[in-house]
């Protein structure tokens, strides 16, 4: 009777992270047949198959398949990347895009673009430099005022706005670079090439196993460093490494999809809640549920004001922002000490 | 046996503790006292070595503990910090996480681990709350949880670090004679108190610090005897006999002339 509810717990959570898996499957699937030509499910599997006729082969192999698989891959990237920087630094408030590793990924994609505008391939790797850049620099000088969760998030505000103000100059300074435009800024997968994806997907792919791998060292720095280092925990070396698989994550994502905001911060909050912290079942919860909701806005930015189409990373701020107005709410009332 | 040695340790400037030597031997109960600022949290953060002394050495039945890897040391010393994390898991799972030290890869718990965690909550008397939820915790019953994942490290060394805050008199009471229990298992106890009758009347034996200094070492009844007390927090100290023969101590401001 005593181990029956811990079995069923674990159980719960299998499911709840197997139901996860399903909606980001099924919003893959209605994101290949829905948009301004809508494909019956019949066309789209007979595409991928390798049959289908002319018109349908087209819309899905070189429009549809990349912008799904984008959606797919930005989502699960960031919610992941967003769960790691959360629970190193042990602050439900530190979402990428918040403290600045976002727009340090985008500092370094726009570089990258204006300086080599011919290389596609340098673009993941300085988003990645960005974004690591940016987070080791949050954390340095949260570490040296005392690394309280107010002085973090305020040291993150204050980057992030200082490395928006350099993509903002740079894409004033450079307008012919490819990811200059305005659309970068607000984060889209409109025009997501197959090719642009391959490096991101690597990426992710590795940075993702990582974090899974040291899911239980991702517990134990969240109880704070003392109490992980007194269990014999590295804490600083295994903090570093984390810091750059999220790095690796936020990177990969922004590279291709541009300043996609609130994804990092809303996702890691709405799988705790389903799925408890233990980062083990967070993880694999916050991939299946990032991947899933971009997938999902993409999808009514695309269908909802048809002819017209908004990028993705406005559906997620307008989401996401009262999202976060509750959480701070949620925790000045007090539920939590 | 854990030996502190001429360790002197502080954060950048004027350092905090100056030539500390103590030892810390098993089966005994050791309390650290002394007033606000005086090192004694540096200098178990020093033992527990959260922090690097800048001179002097630690060592543990004789072996160097720098020359110990993190999961070494951690299987020998087990510390009860002050700030904590509330994190949104289980007591239970919290509990296990003690066990850390002994984990291999994949980390899979043995009947062992499951055993020590259980036997831990047993000790610090919350047996029970295996699956409630820590942040539903009362500030009590989440420091006896923390107390617990030390316990579960089985180490011969335990280090506590003001383990009676959030504790209401009963509770403290009951601390102190659990730090009884566990000095009488063979392990040293090692805490910092602030309440100094329960730091004499739980303790084997008592260090004052002040200062950045081992102002005096011994058992309750040398240093009451010896006018440390007085000396260092500027208090009147009276011995109260009680009529079961069990002693307490009352402080009152020490006159103006004396």
């Amino acid at each position: 009777m005593k181990s029956l509810p811990t079995s069923y717990t674990r159980f719960r959570k299998r499911i709840t992270i197997l139901a996860l898996a399903a909606a980001a499957a099924c919003a893959a699937v209605a994101s290949l047949c829905a948009g301004s030509t809508a494909l019956p499910l019949s066309q789209v599997l007979a595409v991928l198959s390798g049959g289908g006729e002319g018109t349908a082969r087209n819309i899905v192999l070189y429009v549809r398949l990349p912008r799904t698989l984008a959606a797919l891959l930005c989502g699960a990237a960031l919610a992941m990347g967003g769960a790691v920087i959360q629970g190193v630094l042990g602050n439900p408030l530190a979402g990428p895009n918040i403290i600045g590793v976002n727009a340090g990924a985008g500092l370094g994609a726009v570089l990258c673009s204006a300086l080599l505008p011919a290389s596609l391939t340098a673009v993941p790797i300085a988003a990645f430099a960005g974004a690591l850049g940016a987070c080791m620099l949050v954390y340095a000088l949260a570490r040296r005022t005392g690394a309280s969760r107010i002085t973090l998030v305020l040291a993150g505000v204050a980057i992030s706005s200082m490395l928006s103000a350099g993509i903002d100059a740079l894409s004033i300074l450079f307008p012919d670079a490819a990811l200059g435009a305005n659309s970068f800024l607000i984060g889209r997968l409109s025009g997501v090439t197959l090719s642009a994806l391959a490096a991101p997907a690597w990426l992710t792919a590795l940075a993702g196993a990582g974090a899974l791998a040291m899911s239980y060292e991702l517990d134990l720095l969240s109880l704070g460093d003392e109490v992980a280092q007194s269990l014999g925990l590295s804490a600083r070396s295994v903090r570093n490494i984390l810091l750059t698989l999220a790095a690796v994550l936020c990177g990969a994502a922004v590279s291709f999809a541009g300043l996609v905001g609130f994804v990092g911060l809303l996702v890691p909050h709405a799988a705790r809640f389903l799925v408890g912290s233990e980062h083990k079942y967070l993880l694999g919860a916050s991939l299946f549920l990032g991947a899933a909701l971009v997938t999902v806005c993409d999808l009514a930015g695309r269908v909802l004001f048809a002819p017209f189409e908004l990028p993705v990373g406005i559906l997620l701020s307008l989401m996401g922002g009262p999202f976060f107005l509750w959480l701070l709410f949620r925790q000045r009332g007090g539920r939590r000490p | 046996m854990m030996e502190l040695s001429h360790i002197t340790a502080g954060y950048g400037g004027e350092p905090v503790l100056q030539d500390v030597s103590l030892s810390f031997p098993p089966g005994q109960v050791t309390v650290l006292a002394g007033p606000n600022g005086c090192g004694k949290s540096t200098l178990l953060r020093v033992a527990a070595r959260l922090m690097e002394p800048a001179e002097g050495e630690i060592r543990l039945d004789g072996e160097d503990a720098g020359d110990l890897s993190p999961k070494e040391f951690a299987r020998r010393v087990a510390l009860l910090p002050q700030s904590r994390a509330t994190p949104e898991i289980a007591a239970g799972a919290l509990v296990l996480h003690g066990r850390f030290p002994y984990l291999g890869y994949p980390r899979r718990y043995s009947t062992q681990d499951r055993r020590a965690a259980r036997r831990a909550m047993e000790l610090a008397g919350v047996s029970g709350l295996e699956r409630a939820p820590v942040s539903r915790l009362s500030g009590g019953q989440r420091q006896k949880v923390y107390l617990a994942m030390a316990i579960a490290q089985e180490t011969p060394v335990l280090l506590l670090d003001e383990p009676t805050t959030f504790l209401d008199i009963g509770h403290q009471l009951e601390l102190a004679s659990l730090a009884r229990t566990l000095a009488r298992e063979g392990r040293a106890v090692v805490m910092v108190l602030h309440d100094l009758n329960l730091a004499l009347t739980c303790a084997h034996r008592t260090a004052v610090l002040r200062n950045g200094r081992v102002a005096g070492l011994g058992t309750p009844e040398e240093i009451f005897q010896s006018g440390v007390l007085e000396e260092v927090f500027g208090v009147s100290v009276h011995q109260v006999r009680l009529g079961d023969g069990a002693v307490q101590y009352l402080f009152t401001r020490r006159n103006a002339d004396g």
